[in-house]
């Protein structure tokens, strides 16, 4: 027989309490059943003797002391698990919100997840070609790694993230499903839309799994947004054999929903008021991409954070760095410059990237060619450095060559537009185009084989006339 | 029996208990997960729990152990992967999937392989702690000694079995302590917070040789010393560390993979498997342990593994190793500290850090050193740290705590990180208290002018940095022609010697021989231009000798194994200069 407990003690924020309750296990969901009938799911974060803390995931708004009861599941938040979520819609906190009736479940899995043993992993190594330029020849995208997006307020990055949706393939596809997990944590209306509409018109609908918690649904199912959607992702990945890339926007709010939720706990603050545990939160969430051996899927995620003030070194992604295997930084001059994708070459890395590209991956020079395209485009900066002091016509004939090289390579290699999808060999074969505007003694990086191979100035002079 | 009173993450509570001892291990819960007493108050006993406590309920069990935390020192260690409280990653696999689940019961070292045992000692035999009473060979680089342990009152050895094949748990030798017999067996527990005792604290005058160019010669560290490689993220402090555990010359290398990414562990897994040590042809793994409690594992586990890898390098220094420790990252560390403080509801000092976070962190770096063992021979433990500080600043709690504990400061630089200067270390920042300490042994062992050179070398960095003030300004086209030389010779420095190819295969490691003679040529050609300018000839025509950019290849010209190359590049070089002075 399941116990009913009517009433609460305290309601504070989130969190209500209930005393004297018995046999109420740490971590374990809970229903809350309110006099209308209407029903909120809640999750014990908190246990004392006969007292048990409580987080309502949709809010206490309306909760009186009185008008409820509350029954105990004895497990652990648990989501159903389906290959036909495939193509639907979901809320936050994993329930279907697209009016096609519920999911049907193969399986129920702890939405927590649990670590992945690192001997079990397979170490990553296949690229992911997504057909832009400035991601495939500089931050390669491995399968089974995390690479973040870091943007802005007002900058391109959910384009971005559909035109890498649009066009990933994997290099070696052999009829192996390829699906895409949406996790949307606190964004606007008009960008879930925006999602669901750009899917639509590329006909991927059919292959996303869209979990959506809007910026006025409340914060606890905000907290589990992420955590349905990969608990998806990983069902379909090591259970299904499935590629699976994971889209999550936006990561900082779903810090500000850790951090509000903390403070209603009344848990000592770290760095700008988060909680000091963000980081081990975070990791719970990045940690679980990969590939398991013995299992021919991979989790691939592509979390997309909005640097508040563009300000690289908040918090959120400081450590959301720390845990990902490399970023992609997006920057808001080259965006008002019409670039487009606005990619920020040098501070963006993929550290998956040495051992995915070269021989059997992409082509052999790709290393060298993204290595030498790296040291020149910082000294591009050099050169701008300077010219913003003396004027460009003071500058060497060297720095001239630079400032001439930085330019074509943002107009041509960086700036691509969202409907150009290249091969690697187009954007390696531009790479060398571009570094053959630059005298050859510059070309530090690259050995002579290779620049026999591939320096042609004639032909750089002629393509970007 | 006591029983759980609340649970909170990973801080249970316990109700008016007196059976607990401070830092006692115990058993929680219905599952048995792995815990620890961390507070004992008359009102509450606090206990870490090192596994996930979902599911967990107040009223279950909680049961003592009797004995602090502790780890099992055996033959075994060495060529496993374990997580932050000692448990073989592969067992736990086995046991439980792909996907760690809690409160896994397995023991820390095979019980049930079988090692070629030597008897050392003899009945009659006097045995203090720390002699060695058995010997067998654990991989084939590495014998394993096995010592009595620091613990035991030593006494005289009453029967020894002969010698043969044994399991870790089976009676080697017994000894009469004035305690009564005891046995010994190949293996023994150690508390993982304290220290293992040594005779003495020798000074550590032997470089730990890592191959690395700016390490070795710019910036070097002794056996026994401590380093900090501080860096924001993406600058290279786990690549740095790779490079270390995998070239320096230390016998046994532990690898703390504390809070960091499971696709990292697995590239060491397989990357060291693969990997043959150059002064030992063995793969590396022969030489390594490593301990991995990834980010998304427990918490409190991740806040012994520290201790843990610790306690492993101290028993093997007793058998007279020299043993490196990376530990990746200290900051992770100090960040579980802070969870579990939070959770304490103790009051926090800066950033929400505990006011014992530089004690802490003293007492960790203090473990390291070249000690003469109790056992008489001579060993060694050195310590590098990575730290990651927050937002890349390293005026944050974590790096300056650090900074006053060790003596050797890696401080990693976003902008060459940036022009994708690898290792990027900055010269400028970075510093080295054991280069006065090392003198004698480079002087001795490769040149006898090898601080002078070195010397140089250093003075061109800093130069250029005062000139770098001015050529951010004005471009170095206004710079006189000395100054201008001078810059080019930095830029021969920077790029041709501190930058260093970890994936090319004899740029990856570079012995001290060569690191000498590429610093030696470097200096040989900025005296020879700097006479050439002083002898009237045209800055332009020194470059145009193409020297600078033979100099910076030479790192890949003269393959490590024929250092006689330099020889002939100091000929022509001198010839070529020779040339441009008589036609000036």
């Amino acid at each position: 027989m399941e116990l009913k407990y009517v009433g609460l003690s305290e309601i504070n924020g989130p969190l209500v309490v209930l005393d004297k309750v018995s046999g109420i296990a740490f971590d374990e969901i809970a229903q809350l059943r309110l006099d209308d009938g209407t029903r909120r799911l809640a999750r014990v974060v908190e246990v004392e003797e006969d007292k048990a803390v409580l987080q309502v995931f949709e809010g206490t708004k309306g909760l009186s002391l009185t008008n409820t009861t509350t029954q105990f599941s004895g497990k652990p938040m648990e989501l159903g698990l389906s290959k036909e979520m495939l193509g639907r819609i979901f809320s936050g906190s994993g329930r279907p919100i697209d009016g096609l009736g519920e999911v049907i479940p193969d399986k129920f899995k702890d939405i927590n997840g649990s670590p992945l043993n690192p001997v079990s992993r397979t170490y990553p190594r296949n690229y992911i070609n997504t057909g832009i330029s400035s991601i495939d020849a500089l931050m390669t995208l491995i399968r089974g790694q995390k690479l973040p997006i870091f943007s802005g307020s007002g900058l391109s990055h959910n384009k971005l993230a559909v035109q890498i949706a649009k066009q990933a393939k994997i290099a070696d596809e052999n009829g192996q499903g390829f699906g895409i997990v949406f996790g949307a944590m606190g964004v606007k209306n008009d960008v879930a839309d925006y999602f669901k509409r750009s899917f639509e018109e590329t006909g991927a609908l059919e292959r996303v799994a869209m979990f959506i918690n809007l910026s006025n649904d409340p914060i606890i199912e905000r907290i589990l947004t992420p955590r349905c959607a990969l608990t998806c992702a990983e069902y379909l990945a090591f259970e299904h054999d499935m590629h699976i890339l994971v889209i999550l926007t936006d990561m900082t709010s779903y810090a500000e929903a850790c951090r509000e939720f903390s403070s209603s706990k009344g848990e000592i603050p770290g760095r700008k008021g988060y909680p000091g545990y963000l980081y081990s939160d975070l990791a719970s969430i990045y940690e679980r991409a990969g590939i398991v051996k013995g299992s021919n899927g991979s989790v691939t995620q592509i979390p997309i954070l909005t640097m508040p003030n563009d300000d690289i070194t908040h918090p959120v992604p400081d450590l959301t760095g720390y845990i990902t295997e490399g970023q992609i930084v997006m920057d808001r001059h080259l965006e008002q410059t019409g670039t487009y994708p606005a990619v920020s070459v040098l501070p963006s890395l993929s550290r998956l990237m040495k051992d995915g590209i070269g021989e059997g991956f992409t082509r052999e020079d790709h290393s060298m060619c993204a290595n030498q395209l790296f040291a020149a485009y910082s000294k591009v900066q050099d050169a701008r450095a300077l010219a913003s002091v003396i004027g460009e016509e003071e500058l060497s004939e060297g720095d001239k060559a630079y400032m001439n090289f930085g330019k074509l390579f943002e107009a041509h290699f960086i700036n691509q537009g969202f409907d150009v999808n290249r091969t690697i060999e187009e954007t390696l074969d531009l790479g060398w185009a571009l570094l053959s505007t630059l005298p050859r003694a510059e070309l530090d990086r690259v050995d002579d084989e290779h620049l026999d191979k591939f320096y042609d100035p004639e032909k750089a002079k002629a393509m970007f006339q | 029996m006591d029983n759980i009173f609340s649970i909170n993450g990973p801080v249970v509570k316990v109700k008016a208990s007196k059976s607990f001892s401070m830092q006692e291990m115990v058993y929680v819960g219905e599952k048995r997960l792995i815990g620890e007493v961390i507070r004992v108050t008359g009102e509450f006993t606090t206990i870490q729990v090192y596994e996930g406590t979902t599911g967990l309920k107040p009223g279950e069990p909680v049961e003592g152990t009797g004995a602090p935390m502790s780890a099992t020192l055996g033959p075994g260690i060495l060529d496993n992967i374990f997580d932050g409280i000692e448990r073989p990653l592969k067992k736990l696999e086995e046991l439980s999937g792909a996907f760690i689940a809690d409160g896994a019961n397995v023991t820390s070292i095979d019980t049930q392989k079988k090692y070629n045992c030597t008897i050392t000692v003899s009945v009659g035999d006097k045995l203090s702690a720390g002699d060695i009473y058995c010997t067998c060979p654990e991989t084939e680089l590495i014998t394993h000694r096995c010592m009595l342990s620091p613990l035991s009152q030593g006494g005289e050895v009453v029967w020894c079995a002969p010698d043969g094949e044994y399991t870790v748990n089976d009676t080697v030798v017994k000894i009469k302590t004035p305690l009564g017999e005891q046995e010994l067996t190949l293996c023994q527990k150690w508390p993982i917070r304290t220290p293992r005792p040594c005779k003495e604290r020798l000074p550590g005058t032997r470089p730990l040789i890592t191959g690395q160019r700016i390490i070795d010669t710019v910036l070097p560290i002794a056996k026994g010393g401590t380093a900090a490689i501080p860096g924001g993220f993406g600058t290279g402090k786990t690549m740095t560390q790779h490079q270390l555990a995998k070239w320096c010359d230390a016998d046994i290398i532990v690898y703390i993979g504390c809070g960091e990414r499971g696709n990292e562990m697995t590239q060491v897994l397989e990357e060291f498997s693969e990997l043959i040590d150059p002064h030992t042809q063995r793969p590396l793994t022969d030489r390594t342990v490593l301990i991995a409690n990834t980010s998304n594992m427990p918490v409190a586990a991740r806040e012994a593994s520290i201790y843990t890898g610790i306690t492993l390098a101290e028993y093997y220094r007793d058998m007279g190793y020299h043993i490196a420790i990376m530990a990746d990252s200290t900051s992770r560390w100090a960040e579980a500290l802070r969870e579990i403080s939070g959770r304490l509801e103790e009051m926090p000092a800066e950033e929400g850090f505990p006011a014992y976070l530089p004690s802490r962190i003293s007492e960790f770096y203090e473990r390291a050193g070249y000690v003469k063992t109790l056992g008489g021979s001579e060993g060694s433990v050195t310590i590098i740290g990575a730290v990651s500080p927050q937002g890349s600043d390293f005026s944050e709690p974590v790096t300056q705590n650090t900074k006053r504990f060790v003596r050797c400061f890696w401080a990693l630089d976003k902008s060459l990180a940036y022009a994708r200067h690898y290792p990027a270390i900055n010269w400028n920042s970075s510093y080295s208290e054991y280069v006065g300490d090392l003198e004698a042994f480079y002087t001795k062992n490769v040149n006898a002018d090898f601080m002078q050179v070195r010397q140089q070398i250093s003075s061109i960095l800093v130069e250029e940095n005062t000139l770098m003030e001015i050529v951010k300004l004005m471009g170095t086209d206004v710079l006189p022609d000395d100054q201008k030389l001078l810059i080019e010779t930095a830029r021969i420095v920077r790029v041709g010697f501190l930058q260093q190819n970890a994936y090319h295969k004899d740029d990856t490691y570079v012995p001290l021989e060569k690191q000498y003679l590429m610093m030696k040529a470097i200096c040989d050609f900025y005296s020879l231009a700097q006479s050439a300018l002083a002898g009237g000839a045209a800055y332009q025509s020194i470059l145009d000798l193409g020297w600078s950019d033979k100099l910076i290849k030479i790192k890949y010209d003269i393959p490590n194994d024929k250092p006689e190359m330099f020889g002939e590049y100091e000929k022509q070089m001198t010839a070529d200069f020779k040339g441009l002075t008589e036609v000036a």
